[in-house]
């Protein structure tokens, strides 16, 4: 009986639901996981890549000069601001490229980066936009931010296709996102220093991924800290090779067959 | 005719424009106030070209305000300066320019530091220790510059803010009369008597 009202987007149905929206966030729980964790003195965000394969070229990202990652899950938004997506790759793609935008407008007019609620404010005015009006369908992307302004610090916001944003200490969206907030309320303290918060974030991540063991072609990994000597904002997304070698430090890379032999 | 002095010292900026409005040899208004107060840290004087003052003044109150309402919290005194030197930019380059010269003196409660811009009606703007416009800066400006304190407490601020004052009424032809003082710090601003 609800099929009626599914093809329209921007009315509601008779129980008070907007269907599209409960669709789209249903799109996104099939989506690769993103965590992320907020710590005193930075903001940790991992996410598990789904086009992966020996055929896919990722010479860009290994080698390439670039922002880091792979151009699936993880993007630099601002330099102060780290965006991890989860949903319909296209759609992501859009969105990301629209908040690097805003960001800019915002350096433009006030020559001061965006604070990181008002990025996230922006890209929900917008996309709230769409399950209002114009008839088409909402975005299928849930986005997590990671940033530093000097207004409030480190911050950890989500946004959903509804265009509604929170502000989050720890949270996790994509597939098993259920299990993962758990292990995360769970786990979570309000003190973690950055380095237990990279801890906390590989270790739940190797408990929800599809993956037994976690490595750096189905990880993509990022970190928000500030540098005191540049007084600044940095924002790393790490390469592949990076990714391995904090994954070999926490004690949590797939064994080499062959060291193993010997 | 329009004077106007800023200086900064340890914690707080100090404002101060004169308050005449006058036409020709005629003087009108004797305690008009043109120091806006645009958020609970920031202090805005403004002079020049009578009618595009008031009007640029206001346009850049109202939008500081909005900004202010809008989002979380109010604009640090270096993104406002940088916002209203777009402002002044993009009017330039149009058919009717704005001609208003600005003192900024704001106090960035995020970095707990006192901020003070000069900006002028081409868009210059450069942040400074004390800054002046109108007539008066050319005694004003090389009497900062012996006397002035960047660690100053407010009293001693005052205080070399009096000798510029008292300068401009000895040597300046027309003499300003009276003042308006404000001063902006991390409880606000105040308006000081001197």
């Amino acid at each position: 009986m609800a099929r009626r009202y599914d093809s329209r987007t921007t009315i509601f149905s008779p129980e008070g639901r907007l269907y599209q929206i409960e669709y789209a966030m249903e799109a996104i729980s099939h989506a690769g996981t993103v965590l992320g964790v907020l710590a005193k003195d930075g903001v940790v965000l991992a996410a598990e890549k789904r086009v992966t394969g020996k055929l896919l070229d990722l010479s860009s990202a290994k080698e390439g000069g670039g922002y880091g990652g792979s151009g699936e899950k993880m993007f630099l938004l601002n330099s102060n601001v780290i965006g991890g997506v989860a949903g319909i790759t296209s759609d992501a793609n859009s969105l990301v490229n629209y908040a690097r935008t805003v960001a800019q407008q915002h350096l433009l007019q006030y020559n001061d980066d965006i604070p990181v609620e008002l990025l996230a404010q922006r890209l929900c005015d917008m996309k709230q936009g769409y399950t209002q009006f114009g008839g088409l369908r909402p975005f299928g992307v849930s986005l997590l931010y990671a940033g530093y302004d000097p207004h409030y610090h480190f911050q950890l916001y989500h946004s959903d296709p509804s265009g509604n944003y929170s502000g989050w200490k720890a949270t996790c969206i994509g597939a098993n996102n259920g299990t993962a907030q758990s292990l995360l309320k769970q786990e979570y303290k309000d003190d973690l220093g950055v380095e237990e918060a990279i801890g906390l974030v590989l270790r739940v991540m190797s408990k929800t991924m599809d993956s037994t063991t976690l490595g750096s072609e189905k990880l993509e990994f990022a970190v928000l800290t500030y540098d005191a000597a540049a007084k600044a904002p940095k924002a790393k997304i790490y390469k592949p090779a990076e990714i391995d070698a904090l994954l070999r430090a926490e004690g949590l890379a797939k064994k080499d067959e062959d060291t193993e032999m010997k | 005719m329009e004077t106007s002095f800023a200086l900064t010292g340890k914690g707080y900026v100090i404002v101060a424009a004169d308050t005449t409005a006058a036409r020709s040899i005629v003087k009108m208004q004797i305690d008009q106030d043109k120091i806006k107060e645009l958020s609970p840290h920031l202090l805005m004087a403004y002079s020049g070209e009578p009618g595009d003052t008031i009007q640029f003044a206001e346009y850049v109150e109202r939008n500081i305000r909005l900004y202010q309402i809008r989002n979380l919290y109010p604009l640090r005194p270096a993104a406002a300066a940088s916002w209203i030197r777009r402002s002044i930019a993009e009017s330039l380059r149009s058919r009717n320019a704005y001609s208003v010269n600005l003192l900024l003196g704001g106090y960035d409660t995020s970095t707990h530091t006192p901020n003070l811009y000069w900006i002028d009606y081409m868009g210059t703007v450069v942040e400074v220790p004390f800054a002046a416009h109108g007539y008066g800066s050319y005694f004003a400006l090389s009497l900062l510059d012996r006397y002035h304190d960047p660690e100053a407490s407010l009293e001693e601020g005052l205080a070399t803010l009096k000798r510029c004052i008292n300068e401009v009424s000895k040597r300046l032809v027309v003499d300003p009369g009276k003042y308006k003082v404000k001063v902006v710090d991390k409880d606000g601003i105040r308006e000081v008597e001197i």
